[in-house]
């Protein structure tokens, strides 16, 4: 696939999603099925999705320097590049 | 170009805040345990201007404004005033062990069934609530970011000269 | 060939990150490569609404590597790189931006990126929406009389454009999904000045001759990830994420990860995690080409190549207390070992032929296996 058709399906991608999502939480007709008094697992520590950045971060970079596949590690952030 | 205003009108749509409305309901009865092993209904506090605090102490803002409440209680309760803090969590030991360290003097009771989160349409922790002396709903806020305080005893105020 | 390092720092919309300060220690030993370094994160919230984070990180490398011993001699140098960004909060959306600056001798890069991340269905859902570019400078070392330095001859540019979109869930009172897509774009110089690609010579008495590479000036590629995460009853979580990649350079890999966390007593945490990852090659790969200008790209890198690697880690941390500092609400130490094993299917150890020419067949040397230990060391503070 070209780059700008890429780009175009990505952009495609995120309009359906935000399309889907934006108005539907503007209104908020549909119930949250978790209430906010039920959330005492999910706040849990140990239910962090990324717990210690510092050190998820690192390893993301160890292996992406020496494998091919980079990206969706779940880390916000932009890459540099490096040898 | 396309691709741009595309990218835009996705990250506008983002930006749009949930809208959440208010109602003037009465407050819906109930009857709870309270720490002290004591049976707690809100029909007790017919007459008094009544503040509901739902709160977990899993929850880091929940917390943060628990000594606040206590100084508002302290305040206040000696002009027509109560505060109840209602505990959502299914298990008190977590509870009771953070009031063992950090104790309020208000009454806490525990909803360990969440029918009361339920009833008050809990929509945030931690919620609260300021009820009339005639029983019917005038305030409700979600979340708590400091300098909330100051808009309770505002409603308190109001309310208490009633 | 150029690599890509983070400043990963998750944007969690409608809440602001804690107030938190990590200092690492950090040390990987592998394939005659050992890398060192510290590493220090500061995160802190300003007022209600803004965030800011600063990262330092050092790499320390001393590299005798198999890649280094064929075509070049080994080296040591230190890349350093800085970030900082900052978070804006606004109801229930959450504004990031930040700027990376990485140096080495040989390797400038700065890469800015900006997020938007959005809470909806009552906080059930977050979006998050991100964007990346990066501006990378390679030059090239050469050693001229017993001075190490850049080559004046040599100065090439390579652009990163990274797009994301991330959805995380709640999916029940214990259960947490996640979904992210990543398209990234690279142009530009996007080999190594030190690699090179070897090809079938008779001639020569290794039975191969070294050449150098050549590589396509531009790739896009596609990431996909999902995970989940589970709240065990008894107080621990399990999580399972699988990564799909694609390239235009023509691989394919899968990262297949299973992490289990428990605390234990009072004060521990321990940490067990399982990586399996495989990958296909790089169209233009090869070990060893047939002839000279065998084709139009011709590379030989092992990270282009195809293989497996199972990497298993363990992690132990300690909560303690300081009573004379009050404002720390909470501290830890934390140690981490991670034991990689990487079996290439399609790339060889050619030092067999280079120290021992004649004696195996080029392309015949035994395929190349990376074990390598990784430690991590670091102490994190919350305020």
């Amino acid at each position: 696939m070209s780059n700008p058709s890429r780009l175009l399906a990505w952009a495609r991608v995120t309009l359906v999603v935000t399309a889907l999502l934006g108005p539907v939480s503007a209104c908020a007709p549909i119930e949250p099925w978790v209430k906010p008094y039920e959330r005492e697992h999910l706040a849990d520590r140990i239910m962090a999705l990324d717990r210690n950045p510092i050190s998820s971060t690192y390893l993301d970079h160890v292996f992406e320097t020496r494998e091919g596949a980079r990206g969706a590690t779940g880390a916000v952030g932009g890459g540099c590049g490096c040898n | 170009m396309r691709i741009r205003s595309a990218a835009l009108a996705a990250i506008l749509t983002l930006a749009l805040p949930a809208w959440a409305g208010v109602a003037d309901i009465e407050a819906p009865a109930f009857t709870l345990q309270s720490a002290d092993g004591r049976t707690v209904s809100l029909a007790q506090f017919k007459g008094d201007v009544v503040m509901i605090n739902f709160w977990a102490s899993w929850c880091g803002p929940c917390r943060q404004e628990m000594p606040l409440l206590d100084d508002i209680y302290k305040q206040y309760k000696d002009m027509g005033f109560t505060l109840l803090g209602v505990n959502v969590e299914p298990d008190a030991h977590d509870a009771n062990a953070w009031l063992k360290k950090t104790p309020v003097s208000y009454p806490i009771l525990y909803d360990p069934k969440s029918r009361v989160s339920q009833l008050y349409r809990v929509q945030a922790m931690p919620a609260t609530v300021i009820v009339d002396r005639n029983g019917v709903v005038r305030f409700m806020h979600n979340g708590y970011l400091p300098g909330d305080e100051n808009r309770y005893m505002n409603s308190i105020r109001a309310l208490i000269v009633q | 060939m150029a690599a890509l390092c983070l400043a990963g720092f998750p944007a969690a919309a409608g809440v602001l990150p804690e107030d938190r300060a990590d200092a690492l220690y950090h040390r990987y030993q592998g394939g005659g490569i050992t890398v060192q370094g510290p590493s220090i994160l500061v995160q802190k919230r300003i007022g209600d609404h803004f965030a800011v984070n600063a990262n330092y990180y050092q790499d320390m490398i001393s590299s005798a590597s198999i890649d280094v011993l064929l075509s070049a001699s080994p080296y040591k140098e230190t890349r350093t790189q800085k970030t900082g960004g900052v978070q804006y909060l606004h109801g229930k959306t959450t504004y990031s931006a930040g700027f990376i600056n990485s140096v080495e001798p040989d390797y400038k890069a700065n890469t800015s990126y900006y997020s938007i991340s959005q809470d909806m269905f009552g906080d059930l859902t977050t979006v998050t929406l991100s964007y990346s570019r990066g501006w990378d400078r390679i030059f090239r070392d050469i050693k001229a009389n017993g001075v190490i330095a850049n080559d004046p001859t040599f100065h090439q540019r390579a652009d990163h454009r990274v797009y994301g979109v991330s959805v995380s869930q709640i999916l029940s009172r214990s259960l947490l999904g996640t979904f992210e897509y990543q398209f990234s774009s690279d142009q530009g110089y996007l080999a190594s000045p030190y690699r090179e690609i070897r090809y079938l010579d008779p001639n020569n008495p290794a039975g191969y001759t070294l050449a150098p590479q050549i590589y396509p000036g531009t790739r896009t590629m596609d990431a996909l990830s999902t995970s989940l995460k589970y709240y065990l009853p008894y107080r621990a979580a399990l999580t399972a994420k699988y990564r799909y990649f694609t390239d235009s350079w023509g691989i394919r890999a899968h990262t297949l990860q299973m992490d289990y966390v428990q605390p234990v007593r009072h004060h521990w945490t321990l940490d067990g995690n399982i990586r399996y990852y495989r990958q296909g090659a790089a169209s233009f790969f090869s070990d060893l080409f047939p002839y000279a200008n065998y084709s139009n790209y011709m590379a030989r890198d092992r990270e282009l190549a195809a293989f497996h690697s199972i990497t298993l880690g363990l992690e132990a941390s300690y909560a303690f207390s300081i009573p004379r500092l009050s404002w720390i609400q909470r501290s830890t130490a934390t140690l981490r070992f991670d034991r990689m094993v990487v079996d290439y299917l399609d790339y060889r150890d050619a030092l067999y032929s280079k120290y021992d020419p004649g004696a195996i067949k080029a392309g015949r040397e035994p395929l190349y296996t990376l074990d390598a230990s990784i430690y991590q060391a670091y102490v994190s503070l919350w305020f």
